[in-house]
């Protein structure tokens, strides 16, 4: 009786997949079409009336392309993003390769890594809250330089474009300076120790080692960093929302892509809001696209 | 010249560490003093009332610290459970069977990896008020059960500690798939699951964006939403020793648990990553 030498087991694979695939359907995929359509009607509210929906097409994008500013918050976006990111390699770099190096040998390893990595566990929301109550005006950091005599009145932090900048770009640094360190210092454990001891025979210094082959070698996922660091930075929002209570102070120079985005979301603004999540979707899906390919490649490259 | 480099290494890391752990200290030693003292000036000491700051916050009626962190408790236990849980699901699914269709899933998760969730926030919102749920914590827990990067580090764990063998010895033992997977492949991904469910817990801990435009009521707001409210309120008029007990009660606790913790997780952040 027994028509099939082995239990097709396929049908488990589809019961296995399918909580993923509904509720991905039902409360990512749909609303995100749903936000593509959006984008294309005036909908908005003004104090207890509605207006639209009603079909504009482009005029939206339209919209935040000139008048709303959208490529001025991109830019305040990617300004932030890299005061926060080129420290961060840097310093990273540094750390993974005296980490990593065997002939250094560095003492408490394990205790910098929980230290270094320790921000980045922390509540964004607090992080900025505290920042925002150690930089005012009669805060903290204002005290020990007025004591220490290095400036005689209060520096006004967030009245200033720099320094409100700064003082957000200071936060992502310390955020994410600790998870790249580690990142990359898993690449460079990767490398063949053979080449850094052929290497160390042939006289070469540190800096050579470092230049000529650990730089090369690491390139991969330095990109990878860079890319993923980028798509993080693009989604920047709790710290600059928290530090300026939601309106990028000063003159919005710290307003960011989301918190725009989450501003039109508030005052249940759709059509724009719409267009702002298409404009960051376009932005990132370039990105992705790189960075997908990467991961892609080294998944199969594993397999 | 290895020397002059170690010295190097050794001021810049002692560097770091000072600098990432300076707000901290202060966070840590302004949670004990006094609005007054506070006022005053910088202090690198304990004061003494701590508990005072504590019985300060607890006692606001403005600032619902007990409800709040219940509520973060709850949505992010729950968060971390299901996205851990259906995460491993998914990704036995593609790892363990072969079947029509498995390529595009497969790749269509990994697409999916990277659309920001931002960026459907809107879709989101207008099917959360449709579904009246606005104000509930439903829309914050049910939707994680869809992790990308949870089922990718996953699935990178399962292939490198899950032989197949196993599997088939429960299934000639006459074990059902369910059953196999719940007794015998969980306890295999032990500690995949353990490093990403606390990484789950934080990130729902931290979560602010989504929360704030769903939650709107007294009762169901979440540390972060009272942390921002406090920042929106008039800031001046605020007892600081209270301030700086909330953000104390927001970050601290996860402090000490990352501390006890931190070898298991920084390991588990380089598992899942790429290799070069």
């Amino acid at each position: 009786m027994r028509k099939k030498k082995f239990i097709s087991y396929s049908k488990w694979g589809y019961l296995f997949l399918a909580p993923f695939f509904i509720i991905y359907t039902i409360f990512a995929l749909i609303p995100l079409l749903s936000t593509f359509y959006n984008s294309f009607f005036e909908n908005y509210r003004v104090g207890l009336t509605q207006v639209g929906p009603t079909f504009i097409g482009l005029d939206n994008y339209k919209e935040i392309l000139t008048n709303a500013g959208v490529p001025k918050y991109a830019m305040n976006t990617l300004i932030m993003w890299l005061l926060g990111f080129v420290p961060q390699i840097v310093v990273s770099l540094l750390l993974s390769v005296w980490f990593a190096s065997s002939a250094l040998k560095i003492k408490g390893q394990s205790f910098f890594k929980t230290v270094i990595y320790l921000p980045n566990l922390i509540m964004a929301a607090a992080f900025s809250m505290l920042f925002f109550t150690l930089f005012s005006d009669a805060g903290p950091i204002n005290s020990i330089l007025t004591s220490a005599g290095l400036i005689n009145e209060p520096i006004r932090y967030l009245s200033m474009t720099n320094t409100s900048r700064g003082l957000i770009a200071l936060m992502n640094f310390l955020m994410w300076y600790g998870n790249t360190t580690i990142l990359l210092m898993a690449g460079i454990l990767g490398i063949d120790e053979s080449l850094f001891e052929a290497a160390r025979m042939d006289g070469a210094t540190s800096g050579q080692i470092f230049s000529k082959i650990i730089i090369p070698l690491l390139i991969p996922i330095l990109v990878f960093v860079m890319i993923t660091s980028l798509i993080g930075g693009i989604q920047m929002f709790d710290v600059p929302q928290i530090l300026t209570k939601g309106d990028g102070l000063p003159n919005r120079t710290t307003m960011t892509l989301i918190m725009y985005l989450n501003k039109h979301l508030f005052s249940r603004n759709f059509g724009l809001a719409g267009a702002v999540s298409v404009m960051i979707f376009l932005i990132t899906a370039v990105l992705s696209f790189i960075v997908y390919n990467f991961s892609m490649k080294s998944y199969y490259a594993d397999k | 010249m290895l020397k002059l480099e170690r010295t190097i290494a050794y001021i810049v890391l002692i560097f770091m560490t000072c600098l990432s752990l300076f707000p901290f200290i202060i966070l840590i030693v302004n949670s004990t003093r006094l609005h007054s003292d506070i006022s005053k000036g910088f202090s690198i000491l304990p004061s003494k009332y701590f508990l005072q700051n504590w019985i300060n916050l607890f006692s606001d009626k403005n600032i619902p610290i007990l409800r709040a962190l219940w509520n973060s408790v709850l949505i992010s236990t729950l968060t971390a459970s299901l996205s851990v849980y259906f995460s491993a699901v998914t990704a036995y699914g593609i790892h363990m069977y072969s079947f029509k269709g498995k390529e595009v899933a497969f790749r269509f998760i990994m697409l999916v990896m990277m659309v920001p969730p931002q960026v459907s926030a809107l879709g989101f919102l207008r099917l959360i008020m449709k579904m009246n749920l606005l104000d509930n914590f439903i829309p914050l827990i049910i939707p994680t059960i869809a992790a990308p990067i949870v089922f990718f580090f996953i699935l990178q764990y399962m292939k490198s500690s899950l032989p197949f063998e196993i599997v088939e010895a429960a299934r000639i033992d006459g074990s059902g798939e369910i059953r196999t997977f719940n007794t015998i492949v969980l306890p295999i991904l032990k500690p995949a699951i353990a490093v990403q469910a606390i990484f789950g817990f934080v990130g729902s801990w931290n979560n602010y964006f989504m929360p704030a435009l769903i939650i709107n009521s007294k009762g169901n707001k979440t540390i972060p939403i009272l942390i921002a409210q406090l920042r929106s309120a008039d800031y001046m008029k605020f007892d600081l020793g209270k301030v700086y007990m909330l953000i104390f009660i927001a970050i601290v606790p996860l402090m000490i648990v990352y501390l006890l913790l931190s070898k298991y997780i920084i390991r588990g952040i380089t598992m899942g990553s790429v290799k070069g």
